[in-house]
């Protein structure tokens, strides 16, 4: 079990609009994985869809680049969405 | 009579779902890796849930009194009507495997054909438990196919254990008196009609995992009718020890 590689799994669930990560697991490919993926993060609340990504085909950003890209939106108050109510109907926008 | 013929006919699919689920659970904590040891607990949560189904109504039609807890944690090995491929020992985890694999093509027939029982409740019981069985044999046949074709190792070890367990399949398949007679009422499905659709789908997945179908035509049988060989009285003895020990225990 060691050369099976590793799965990040997002799982869409009845009540949601979007895949949440929800966790890892291994799997010797791509068919096993969305099965593990069934047993282990469905057990308890009903799933809608899976999506299983190689974890190596994940690209993340650096945490060290936290400043530089993130920080410059935060001063820049009038790029916030929030000086409106957001009407009902769009809630999950 | 019918009533009885009816109450051992669904204490053999309840008790095949309960010392399966046995089996399985032995596997719990010692499975060769996490998420394979989450799939077969799953799995055997789901048997559990079928088995109590399927005894509630044979002690109900039984009419002796005799609940599921009864029937499941106070009979003999003589009185346990499961089949004999279900209490095989797990042995390595081809093993385990392959006799899901070979249990689970069965069922999902066995539990099809119920849906269209003549007794509602036969009819309900089979829909709820298709819905999962359908899960399970979906992930054996994957599982079946990467063993089987899969490392030098990995085949040999799925070669040998469909080589040790094909004597065990044809008791699926050998209809008796009891089959016989709630088949012709619509009650029940006589399981000689399930045999070719059976072979069908095991030849298509050796033929994908690239094992060969053994040719041997002598079956074991008995189990059905309550003569089990020693591996029964050793897994009724681990399940049943609790509530042997102390009766009506409760926490």
């Amino acid at each position: 079990m060691k050369e099976w590689p590793l799965w990040e799994v997002f799982i869409r669930s009845q009540h949601g609009l979007a895949h949440k990560h929800v966790g890892s697991l291994h799997a010797p490919d791509a068919e096993m994985a969305i099965n593990n993926a069934r047993d282990v993060y469905t057990r308890r609340s009903e799933g809608l869809s899976i999506w299983v990504v190689p974890a190596s085909e994940v690209t993340a950003s650096s945490p060290a680049d936290k400043e530089a890209l993130f920080e410059p939106a935060n001063n820049k108050i009038y790029r916030h969405p929030t000086f409106f109510p957001v009407p009902e109907e769009v809630k999950h926008m | 009579m019918l009533l009885d013929d009816k109450s051992i006919y669904l204490m053999r699919l309840g008790d095949n779902a309960l010392v399966l689920a046995q089996r399985l659970s032995e596997w719990c904590g010692k499975g060769p890796a996490f998420e394979e040891d989450m799939a077969l607990t799953n799995t055997a949560l789901d048997l559990i849930g079928q088995a109590r189904m399927w005894l509630s109504y044979a002690g109900e039609v039984e009419g002796r009194g005799r609940d599921e807890d009864a029937l499941a944690f106070r009979r003999d090995s003589h009185e346990f009507t499961n089949l004999l491929l279900v209490e095989q020992p797990n042995g390595d985890y081809a093993n385990t495997v392959v006799r899901q694999f070979f249990f689970d093509v069965w069922h999902q027939l066995v539990l099809d054909a119920l849906t269209r029982s003549a007794d509602d409740r036969i009819a309900d019981i089979a829909s709820k438990a298709i819905k999962e069985v359908a899960y399970h044999l979906r992930r054996s046949i994957d599982l079946f196919v990467r063993l089987g074709d899969g490392s030098a190792e990995s085949r040999r070890r799925m070669q040998a254990a469909v080589d040790e367990l094909w004597m065990y399949t044809g008791e699926m398949f050998k209809a008796d008196e009891t089959e016989e007679l709630l088949g012709a009422q619509g009650l029940a499905c006589d399981p000689s009609t399930l045999k070719d659709a059976w072979l069908a789908m095991v030849h298509e997945v050796f033929a994908e995992a690239t094992l060969e179908l053994p040719a041997g035509e002598w079956m074991q049988k008995g189990g059905k009718q309550g003569r089990h060989g020693e591996h029964l009285g050793l897994l009724l003895a681990e399940m049943q020890f609790l509530q042997r020990a102390y009766p009506g225990a409760t926490w």
